[in-house]
């Protein structure tokens, strides 16, 4: 088999992942795209390990690898998005802008639906747009208990 | 190494084998699933989808000789993967239907990005590998040779990754957990293996204002049953009911 084929379908499928991660905006479907940069990966690695007749199989080895930290952060990232789901009430990933810096105000807009009651009673803490969803989560539970 | 070079090759460009045309088949079905994955607008589709394509993948490792890479890849994403992937749309209460904004407003900028890597990227891989041929006389990849290679060779690693997946379970535990102050979450607070700080707090409220009832009632009766409803909260709460209407009874 020429080995331009498993490469070239390899760069492809490569290439359609990294659209698929800046292109989507729902956070589950940037996770299928990494899997498929991911994928594309792994076929490199088995194309050349078959190839170069590695006496340590160092390429399926490590596609064994890669598979299983695949897994991992698969599991990991899903328990990311469904936290801030539970959070912010989206798992889109434009909508998640507190850690960016707007010329005009310093506030978040965006969350301001979000930590109504945190706003309420601590203003000065909830306008910080630098506080992450948990930071925030606390705030608010302090705030309420 | 077994290198091969372009003029003692018994392969050529315009003469592909059965195992070539298969796996360019197979490709460009892996291709299409993947591109459909990535611009569809049904997000469960986007999903099944992915299947097609993992799964085509697998054909490739199988037409690449390397058998036990093929089945962990149908067993891990076919199998687990993918079904966690749809756990987590159902759980995000992802749309069932078409979605408009499967798509954030960046899509030309990705679009452009992807062709261009994608042009530069098969220009040099096409440039670098022309003239190379794998030999697939001998299976590379079966069950006994990545085994015996796996647990002699890189077993170090693999107890490594053995440790990785442990934390990657206790973290997506931890944070998969329900928020102790989430609202709403009441019922789910009795299974955490911590007792949250708040719980006891919101339990003895409706206690001290029973007590603050049956102390109301001034009678001797009325104190006994109230010291005597310590034990369950729901036996004190019928108990000092008892108290008020023998009260207003009085």
């Amino acid at each position: 088999m020429h080995l331009a084929y498993p490469a070239v379908l390899a760069v492809l499928l490569f290439c359609v992942g990294l659209y698929g991660v800046l292109a989507r905006r729902n956070a589950i479907l940037v996770l299928m795209s990494v899997e498929l940069m991911l994928n594309a990966v792994n076929l490199n690695l088995v194309a050349f390990d078959v190839w170069l007749r590695d006496a340590l199989h160092s390429g399926q080895a490590l596609t064994l690898f890669t598979i299983a930290i695949a897994a991992a952060e698969i599991g990991i990232g899903l328990a990311i998005v469904l936290a801030v789901y539970r959070n912010r009430g989206t798992s889109a990933v434009d909508d998640l802008r507190d850690t960016a810096e707007l010329p005009d105000d310093g506030g978040d807009g965006d969350d301001d639906g979000d930590s109504e009651g945190a706003a309420a009673e601590e203003p000065d803490e909830a306008d910080e747009p630098g506080v992450s969803a948990p930071a925030k989560a606390s705030q608010k539970a302090e705030a309420t208990a | 190494m077994n290198l091969h070079v372009a003029a003692d090759a018994p392969q050529g460009f315009l003469s592909p084998t059965g195992v070539e045309i298969a796996f360019v088949l197979v490709g460009l079905v892996t291709l299409g699933a993947a591109i459909i994955t990535v611009t569809t607008r049904q997000l469960v589709h986007a999903a099944l989808w992915l299947v097609v394509a993992l799964g085509g993948l697998a054909v490739e490792y199988l037409l690449l000789t390397a058998e036990f890479i093929a089945w962990v890849q149908v067993l891990i994403y076919v199998g687990s993967v993918v079904v966690l992937l749809l756990f987590g749309l159902m759980l995000t209460r992802a749309p069932i239907g078409r979605s408009p904004d499967a798509d954030s407003g960046n899509r030309p900028a990705a679009l452009a990005v992807a062709l261009a890597a994608a042009a530069a990227l098969v220009w040099v891989v096409v440039d670098a590998f022309r003239t190379q041929w794998i030999k697939l006389d001998k299976p590379q990849g079966t069950t006994d040779v990545t085994g015996s290679v796996l647990f002699r060779h890189w077993v170090l690693p693999f107890e490594a990754l053995s440790v990785l997946l442990l934390a990657a379970l206790v973290g997506a535990i931890v944070l998969s957990r329900k928020s102790k102050d989430e609202p709403g979450g009441n019922g789910r607070q009795n299974r955490n293996g911590r007792p949250t700080p708040k719980a006891p707090r919101a339990q003895s409220d409706p206690k001290a204002q029973s007590a603050q009832t049956s102390q109301s009632g001034q009678t001797s009766q009325s104190g006994q049953t109230s010291q005597s409803g310590q034990t369950s909260q729901s036996g004190q709460t019928s108990q000092s009911d008892q108290a008020d209407q023998t009260e207003r009874t009085r």
